[in-house]
């Protein structure tokens, strides 16, 4: 009895500063409220150690974190979208988003994001921030990015005869040659594991390449933009400039990297984290980052990938304004430079790149330079799985069994396969409104 | 021998009641969810159809005809009957000489044994996959520190797409084979003595009693595990599931049940998977018939 008024007695003492503090109409709102957050990977682990400040700052409102694994992160949340189970905050790769918003499982934040003091578009890298958009709605904000630079040895490309990393394919091309023929023939120079789609996907946004045409239905990897990187992608392999290994196969890549198996990568802001710790501290410098070669000088830097994470409200959720708070309080510039050291992802708010860490950090600053030269990917929900068709189609091409022009022919097909459904949806559509 | 003759109809109207329970359950928990998984194998429900449910489309054969031409598919199956075909008859040589092991005089400690051998059977797969990983890691695992001594570089297990497969499969016999070893036991059990005693006397020694009298009575426990083993390892999911994050690496580990799940909450095509589910399900009703018939001429 008496542990029972106890608890009574600290329950509304912990109760109290919310009483005291519901001024604010947001507040009384979500006195009681208990946002369910999904965050995926090792960001869901470590956004549990800025939950207590949030939760400070608005005592009515509790934060239940579920960590979800990458690998099983998408099923998951399409299988609780149709279970009725969705959670009311969640990480989404930002490729996703399209997908999500046309099954009509995201919330469109526009309303929200326009009446936020905490934050705005412009605030935001642009070419990230559009990735939230999908049918001229907007259903995400940006929690960190993710990009794909050059990371490279500069004691071998200064051996090569480059004091500066190249500008242009060009003088990329020329880099990786002298790299390999000084060599003896035992190493590489670059290293394109074979099954990413990333890197030749971010070769034909360089070339202008659209990679879908007629609004998104359509392969357009045959066109001469595209076809054009892959033949040039494709020589690198023919021409022993880049080994022809998967990923996997690989075993250890920094040890590689150390050893001069290759001497460029390109790969993203989490292998900042991981050259510095897997390297031992007398290694440290013969690794450096730089932005994207382009096509031509004039163009540098050459475009790459908008990728990253980003915070979305379900359409079901019965606590929008407290998950709302929730992705505000995230986006703070001091908040995301917290979770930076926490996590090592690469905040999407540009003011948290102003100040240390990051300011001077010399090697993540090719990070920053690129960030201001990203483009997003088509915004189809069957993106995923083109990206996957991607390295299966063209394997046979890489490894000089089928000419390039072959491969993407085959692509195309693979490709228009997927968006069937789509075209079909689309054309339905048209023929409603012309009703 | 008495005449045949039908059941009276009040003893035929009690059957149907005593039987109703039992087929109302199989009506709606098996026959239905198959016929309306076969309808659905019939049309293009995709990840459109959970945001407007009009979207669905009736394409008749299409799945199937897309499904035959994915490479993906065949790949799956190479995978499957190269799990079945090795990993299978492996399970019930080693269950088989370790019932014969347990079985014998000479054997101590059968109880303890016995335990040992069917514990794996009843563990966690994913706690089981935690210690594999370890095990089969290459930099800290055991089995790559214990190839080091005999001068064996270390191979990548489950990186490696031409080791993955092997590491799955060890792993998959090391777990089920202690099941197989239990009813062989058993079946070892209630072979008569007076059989082997009367080879004995005959003079068969220990090789031709396991071949003309053990193997011959255990047939129908062997001809049951066969069957059992057969649709097990072909239901072959769990292990690469856990163990390669569903297929890695590239595809070397992908099976036909991993294919059906990604297709279906990986893609949300469940049109496309439920097609995948009748492929698997025709291969294993026409691969247990094999198995069936060549028992029965076995037997005339």
């Amino acid at each position: 009895m008496a542990r029972s008024t106890l608890a009574l007695t600290l329950l509304l003492a912990a109760l109290a500063p919310g009483v005291v503090r519901c001024g604010r109409a947001a507040d009384r709102r979500a006195a009681t409220s208990t946002v369910r957050f999904w965050g995926l990977g090792r960001e869901g682990e470590v956004v549990r150690d800025l939950v207590p400040e949030f939760e400070r700052r608005h005592p009515g409102v509790r934060v239940v974190v579920q960590q979800i694994p990458w690998t099983a992160a998408h099923e998951k949340l399409v299988t609780a979208f149709v279970g009725g189970s969705a959670p009311d905050l969640a990480q989404l790769g930002n490729t996703w988003i399209p997908e999500f918003a046309a099954i009509g499982a995201l919330e469109p934040l526009d309303a929200r994001v326009s009446a936020s003091r905490a934050l705005a578009p412009s605030a935001y890298y642009q070419g990230i921030w559009s990735t939230n958009a999908f049918d001229g709605a907007t259903y995400g904000v940006p929690w960190y990015v993710d990009t794909r630079v050059l990371f490279y040895r500069p004691d071998l490309l200064r051996a090569a005869g480059f004091a500066e990393p190249p500008r242009t394919w060009s003088a990329w091309r020329q880099a990786m040659e002298r790299i390999r023929s000084r060599d003896g023939g035992s190493g590489y120079a670059m290293l394109l594991p074979t099954n990413e789609w990333e890197q030749l996907t971010i070769l034909g946004l360089q070339r202008g390449s659209t990679l879908l045409d007629d609004g998104g239905t359509r392969g357009a990897f045959g066109a001469p933009a595209f076809a054009g990187a892959a033949e040039w992608y494709a020589s690198l392999f023919h021409d022993r400039l880049a080994p022809v290994v998967s990923y996997t196969q690989l075993g250890n890549p920094y040890q590689e990297f150390d050893r001069g198996y290759f001497a460029m990568w390109m790969t993203g802001p989490w292998n900042l984290g991981e050259f510095r710790r897997r390297l031992p501290a007398e290694r440290q410098d013969i690794w450096a980052t730089c932005p994207l070669p382009a096509p031509d000088g004039a163009d540098w830097p050459g475009v790459s990938l908008a990728g990253g994470s980003s915070l979305a409200i379900f359409r079901a959720s019965r606590q929008k304004n407290a998950a709302w708070m929730l992705a505000e309080y995230l986006s703070e510039p001091e908040v995301q430079k917290r979770f930076y050291e926490l996590s090592g992802d690469l905040p999407a708010r540009r003011e948290a790149w102003d100040s240390e860490p990051l300011a001077g950090d010399a090697k993540a600053r090719a990070f920053r330079i690129q960030l201001s030269h990203v483009e997003p990917l088509p915004r189809v929900p069957e993106w995923e799985q083109i990206a996957q068709k991607l390295p299966e189609d063209l394997e046979a091409a890489i490894r000089g069994r089928q000419p390039v022009p072959a491969a993407l022919k085959a692509l195309d097909a693979d490709v228009d396969r997927i968006l069937e459904k789509r075209r079909w949806i689309l054309a339905r559509a048209e023929a409603r409104r012309g009703r | 021998m008495a005449a045949e003759r039908g059941p009276l109809p009040q003893e035929a109207r009690a059957a149907w009641m005593l039987l109703a329970p039992g087929l109302a359950a199989i009506l709606v928990l098996f026959l239905v969810p198959i016929a309306a998984g076969f309808f659905l194998s019939l049309t293009d429900f995709d990840i459109y159809a959970l945001g407007d449910i009009d979207t669905v489309r009736f394409v008749g054969l299409r799945n199937y005809a897309n499904l035959l031409r994915d490479p993906l598919l065949w790949k799956a199956m190479r995978n499957t009957a190269l799990f079945l075909f090795a990993g299978g008859p492996l399970t019930l040589c080693v269950a088989l000489s370790a019932a014969l092991l347990l079985h014998s005089r000479a054997a101590r400690l059968k109880g303890l044994f016995r335990t040992i051998f069917f514990a794996p059977y009843v563990t966690t797969l994913v706690a089981v996959a935690v210690v594999f990983r370890y095990l089969y890691h290459p930099r800290f695992g055991l089995i790559d520190r214990g190839l080091a001594l005999f001068g064996i570089s270390p191979i990548d297990w489950l990186g490696d797409p031409r080791w993955a497969m092997p590491a799955i499969i060890l792993l998959a016999v090391w777990k089920n084979f202690g099941y197989a070893t239990i009813l062989l036991v058993a079946g070892l059990q209630a072979i008569p003595e007076s059989l082997y005693e009367a080879a004995r006397i005959d003079g068969a020694n220990a090789w031709q009693v396991l071949r003309k009298v053990t193997l011959p009575l255990l047939a129908p426990t062997l001809l049951f595990l066969g069957v059992i083993t057969t649709i097990g390892y072909f239901q072959f999911f769990a292990e690469p599931y856990v163990m390669t994050d569903g297929g890695k690496p590239l595809n070397a580990t992908l099976s036909v049940g991993l294919l059906m799940y990604k297709a279906g909450f990986r893609w949300w095509s469940m049109g496309y998977a439920a097609s995948v589910a009748f492929v698997l399900f025709a291969v294993v009703l026409a691969l247990t018939s094999i198995q069936f018939a060549l028992q029965r001429r076995s037997e005339t």
